[in-house]
């Protein structure tokens, strides 16, 4: 357990410790202050009985940065080890592989969290200023965070596969993008089929990724969502240890 | 069997896609002894490290450190060691004293054991007047030496390092070689280099690689007398070259010489001995017996790639017969 604490907190000074944390943070504040934008001129221009929530998590620069963050935060995580030949060492101490995989994905994932709360902020600042209590209410908030939590849970595990199988942490960045990409370009597709009836259909409304966010945003927790999320990670994070145990293999 | 042994390997073969890096080695090594792996770049020193540090599996044999099997109590071993990677990579974002806690903290040690190992490796190491710089900031010297802090700060019974020396320069390199040596008395230590003074100077013993196989295991005064007994004698003498043909033509010990000449009414002599034979006196006598003018005598040094080209060589008459 130490070792594996030691590892999370070494993940997450890296991170601070160098320019690209804060960079990536600095990036997504200001989508958020995009996003933030969006909400205010909407709300000006007519009133809406859809929950704040829907409408600030429901734009396109909330989905930049769920497809953009994760690779840019996890594309270091194996590759850069692997190429620094930190990767040696590291092994070479008294540390299991599924520690290390672990540790690895438990740093990134603390990362990304931290990345989101600054949108709590404009959410106060909406709620401050409409002096209406029942506007945002905090379990909407609880389940739309849950949402982007389990968004990260996905995207930070496809992100250490990425990273795991190659050196070169652009190679690790393109491929977890690409992987991202065509996983919520799914929900389009989704769309798509969604007057039909087929096994087509019923099979994409179990992968589409803007639904499953409008539900969470809506204060709705759907248990299909919740284990399509928490079994992609853990498949992801199998197979990432698999490619880190494959050394052993050759 | 295996009392006092902290590295045995025995049939060790691995095999990479393509080719063998490492065929059939077997060695022991004792606890205490400061054993070097000598050989040229590909010779596997590098694949033989990895698999005592568990990196890696064998593709066939058994490697054992401490009584541990590597590959089935790679845990127990990985704590018993303290490895050294090739050009010994580093955090280079983080400070030295931070990087000796975190490396000490995954080892297993407890924050305030950490603590105190980080102080007495950078006082060991003299790495205590950097302690707060950032390692990308200090010099090859420097950042060698963290690596060494790095292999010490959990006290391994089995120190390995792969080339600790590659890179520095001639002041680093003795400071380092001295370090070396001062481990060996309380730790077992495995070094490999492909420079052969290195190994005069620091290890007990010898285990010469080429093309993965031991060619040559012994210690090093053993070695060296392996390498003098057939040695080349220099001498620049000022004669006709008719005399010293005749002269050398006489002498039975010589089994072959080359004649160059050089300035003035020198001739640069290479003389080659029959095994075990010290040529330089004989020569000499015969110099003074002409009234010759000698300005050198000396015996050729050896090199690593002589060595090398004398036990391959043997090797292949061994195959042909």
């Amino acid at each position: 357990m130490q070792v594996y604490w030691t590892l999370i907190r070494r993940e997450l000074s890296s991170h601070f410790c160098s320019w690209t944390g804060y960079v990536v943070i600095a990036c997504a504040a200001f989508l958020f202050g995009a996003s933030f934008n969006n909400l205010i001129v909407a709300l000006k221009a007519q009133a809406t009985d859809r929950p704040v929530t829907e409408l600030f998590y429901g734009t396109i620069y909330f989905w930049m940065i769920v497809l953009l963050a994760p690779p840019v935060i996890t594309m270091r995580s194996f590759a850069m080890e692997k190429s620094s030949g930190t990767f040696e060492t590291l092994m070479t101490a008294p540390v299991s592989d599924a520690q290390v995989v672990l540790a690895k994905f438990t740093g990134a994932l603390i990362f990304y969290i931290l990345l989101w709360l600054p949108s709590l902020g404009s959410l106060a600042v909406v709620r401050y200023y409409s002096r209406d209590t029942t506007l945002l209410d905090p379990a909407t908030i609880g389940t739309t965070f849950l949402g982007v939590v389990l968004l990260g849970f996905l995207y930070m595990s496809m992100g250490c596969f990425a990273s795991a199988m190659t050196r070169n942490q652009i190679i690790a960045a393109m491929v977890s993008i690409a992987g991202g990409a065509a996983l919520f370009l799914m929900s389009f597709i989704a769309m798509v089929f969604s007057t039909q009836t087929g096994w087509e259909a019923q099979l994409l409304s179990h992968v589409g990724l803007i639904e499953h966010m409008k539900d969470f945003a809506r204060g709705v927790i759907d248990t299909r969502p919740l284990v399509f999320y928490l079994s992609l990670t853990a498949l992801f994070l199998f197979l990432t240890f698999k490619v880190i145990e494959s050394r052993r293999w050759k | 069997m295996g009392d006092g042994l902290m590295i045995q390997v025995e049939n060790l073969t691995k095999r990479y896609a393509g080719h063998t890096a490492v065929t059939d080695v077997s060695f022991n090594v004792s606890r205490g002894e400061i054993v070097g792996l000598l050989g040229p770049n590909g010779a596997g020193k590098s694949t033989i490290m990895r698999i005592l540090s568990c990196y890696m599996p064998a593709s066939a044999g058994t490697v054992r450190v401490a009584e541990h099997d590597v590959f089935t109590e790679a845990d127990e071993v990985r704590r018993r060691i303290g490895y050294m990677p090739e050009n010994n990579p580093l955090h280079r974002d983080m400070r030295v004293r931070e990087y000796l806690r975190f490396r000490g903290a995954l080892k297993g040690l407890t924050r305030n054991r950490c603590r105190e190992r980080a102080e007495i490796v950078m006082q060991q190491c003299g790495l205590a007047e950097v302690h707060r710089k950032i390692i990308g900031h200090l010099s090859k010297g420097y950042q060698q030496r963290v690596g060494l802090a790095d292999a010490l700060i959990h006290e391994p019974e089995l120190i390995i390092l792969d080339e600790p020396t590659i890179g520095l320069d001639p002041n680093q390199i003795r400071a380092v070689r001295q370090l070396i040596k001062d481990l060996g008395q309380k730790h077992t230590v495995l070094i490999s280099t492909h420079i052969l003074p290195e190994v005069e100077m620091t290890c007990n013993r010898v285990l010469i690689l080429h093309q993965g196989r031991i060619l040559a295991a012994d210690t090093t005064e053993n070695l060296q007398h392996l390498m003098s007994d057939r040695g080349q004698v220099i001498a620049e003498i000022a004669a006709p070259v008719a005399e010293l043909k005749a002269c050398w033509e006489q002498m039975p010990e010589i089994e072959h010489f080359d004649l160059a000449p050089v300035d003035g009414d020198y001739i640069r002599c290479s003389l080659t001995g029959q095994p075990g034979v010290d040529l330089r006196p004989q020569v000499f006598a015969s110099v003074c017996a002409q009234g010759w003018q000698m300005r050198e005598l000396t015996r050729s040094r050896h090199s690593l790639e002589d060595i090398f080209v004398r036990v391959t060589h043997g090797e292949k008459e061994e195959e042909a017969s």
